[in-house]
């Protein structure tokens, strides 16, 4: 059994709550090395995408998908809103009105979210932001996939996520706001991969 | 944290509603989206110049919407840039059909948002072009960073260009002569204090009494390098000296010298700074054609300055004495 609408709608379900629960958070981090407001962005964001969900409910995971892209792109801001956005576009397109999305397609469509996100951001492996919470979640997950079982593949990409986003500690950032700091930027955590791990866990509790 | 707020989520939809009661002769606001257009646009033939960012630096862009100035001005939430659903109604909305310009500070955010909202425009029929303003000497230019950041220099470029407009340059020429500008200025800032974020209700760093923070941007981020506290004529030097060796100015060039608050600074204090720099770029023979000296580009109540020079030809000087008619800025009318 795949996974369906219902659990792309518990997913941004679970991924606005934790927006909510670590808004603070995300904000701390962002604090001495941006800009003190990826955390409200964010759970502006989320906010936002409840509402046009509960306005007009989507049939498919990929509509849902699709909606959310163009509310966060329309409603961050900051380099979150157009950053993210692309993620649940390419995300959307990839999973097309599949209904029982399967371990493959799902890890194609984490793929193509990353990928949306290094065209859009121009950042690489390394460069201290949410690529580097993404890339591993992304190898773990099409590792993952080849044993059919998409629990499987979420909670790889969900750990990988966050083992990534601790791995922005020691990391020299070289694109955002954080680079404008150079090695003051190291010791510090990204709040976009960190922002990345929580609503890639989010989407392995929305699995059951 | 004292503020003069009401609610946190709603300082700058209630700042730019006070904006629109208090200078309703000039600029007409839309409340959702947000956005800032001059009284009669479109003007008929006339490239529409707008520009946008995070909230937080006013005057910096709705103050600037006017006659000879900006047609648009789109406020993001406190220093977040704005979305495309504010930028594009705000193009269509001063686009009389020779075009528009996009004036657009060089951070990762706005560049993003403004490049999706230029693909929108454009989908929709309307010829965008975009100046990039990256005039901040503080952070390296590099493939390792962002580039540098738009800062002091944006004022300029939209004071410069909106000339251009007004005159009734074409698409291709007002966008020129605003780069022209970019490629003739350069910034660098200092901060005294910190400032706080309303939403996020505690400074963005923490300054001892003691310290000074050189080459900050305008968005509460630290800058470069952290020292201890000078008099003014030295930090002015600190500040000035790499303005002047980036740019290459040399004997014989003029200039306009823009001395600029953070926003908690006293105009006096601005004046003791303008007069240090004055007499050194004086002192090695560049001559200060114009100046402005005051708040125009800040960081929320933070203390602390920009120096910004830009290297001036006679064009650039014309188009910076032509009449203008803003909220904040305001000359020759």
């Amino acid at each position: 059994m795949g996974l369906d609408v219902q659990w792309a709608l518990r997913w941004l379900a679970l991924s606005a709550e934790a927006m909510a629960e670590h808004r603070e958070e995300l904000i701390e981090l962002d604090r001495p090395i941006g800009d003190s407001d990826h955390g409200e962005n964010m759970d502006r964001g989320f906010k936002a995408v409840m509402v046009k969900i509960a306005e007009a409910p989507p049939e498919t995971a990929g509509a849902a998908l699709k909606m959310t892209a163009m509310t966060l792109m329309s409603k961050v801001g900051g380099a979150a809103g157009p950053l993210y956005g692309t993620a649940f576009l390419r995300a959307a397109t990839a999973l097309g009105d599949a209904d029982d999305i399967d371990a493959a397609t799902l890890a194609a469509a984490f793929q193509a979210a990353r990928d949306g996100i290094v065209a859009r951001g121009k950042a690489e492996s390394g460069d201290k932001t949410m690529v580097d919470a993404w890339t591993p979640a992304v190898d773990a997950a099409v590792a993952a996939a080849g044993n059919s079982d998409v629990h499987k593949v979420l909670a790889a990409a969900a750990e990988a996520a966050e083992a990534g986003a601790v791995s922005t500690d020691p990391m020299l950032a070289r694109k955002g706001r954080a680079s404008y700091l150079g090695e003051r930027s190291i010791g510090h955590r990204d709040p976009g991969a960190v922002s990345t791990a929580l609503i890639l866990r989010a989407a392995v509790g929305a699995a059951g | 944290m004292k503020k003069l707020i009401n609610d946190p989520r709603a300082v700058v939809d209630e700042s730019v509603e006070g904006f629109g009661l208090a200078h309703a002769d000039l600029v007409t606001v839309s409340a959702d989206p947000a956005y800032i257009v001059r009284k009669d646009a479109p003007v008929a033939g006339k490239v529409g110049l707008v520009s946008g960012g995070g909230s937080g630096h006013e005057p910096l862009h709705g103050g600037y919407v006017g006659m000879g100035m900006l047609d648009a001005a789109v406020p993001g939430a406190v220093f977040t840039s704005p979305t495309p659903d504010q930028i594009l109604p705000a193009t269509l909305a001063v686009n009389s059909g020779a075009g528009v310009v996009h004036i657009v500070k060089n951070y990762t955010g706005d560049v993003l948002n403004f490049e999706t909202a230029a693909e929108l425009a454009q989908a929709e029929g309307v010829e965008v072009r975009t100046v990039l303003v990256n005039d901040d000497v503080a952070v390296e230019d590099s493939l390792y960073t962002a580039g540098r950041r738009g800062v002091g220099g944006t004022v300029l470029v939209e004071k410069i260009a909106g000339a251009a407009a007004e005159r009734g340059d074409s698409l291709d020429a007002v966008a020129a002569v605003g780069d022209r500008v970019n490629q003739n200025v350069r910034s660098m800032g200092v901060a005294l204090t910190a400032c706080t974020v309303p939403h996020a209700g505690a400074p963005s760093f923490v300054l001892e009494e003691n310290e000074i923070e050189i080459g900050i941007g305008i968005h509460g981020e630290p800058g470069r390098h952290r020292i201890a506290m000078e008099n003014a004529d030295g930090i002015t030097d600190r500040l000035l000296e790499p303005v002047v060796s980036d740019l290459g100015l040399a004997s014989g060039d003029k200039v306009l010298l823009f001395v600029n608050g953070m926003g908690g600074t006293p105009q006096s204090e601005l004046y003791i700074v303008y007069r240090r720099a004055a007499q050194q770029l004086a002192g090695k023979g560049i001559t200060v054609a114009r100046s402005l000296v005051g708040n125009y580009i800040t960081s929320l109540e933070m203390q602390g300055c920009s120096i910004t020079v830009l290297r001036l030809d006679d064009e650039m000087t014309a188009l910076w004495d032509a009449p203008v008619h803003t909220p904040a800025l305001r000359w020759g009318v």
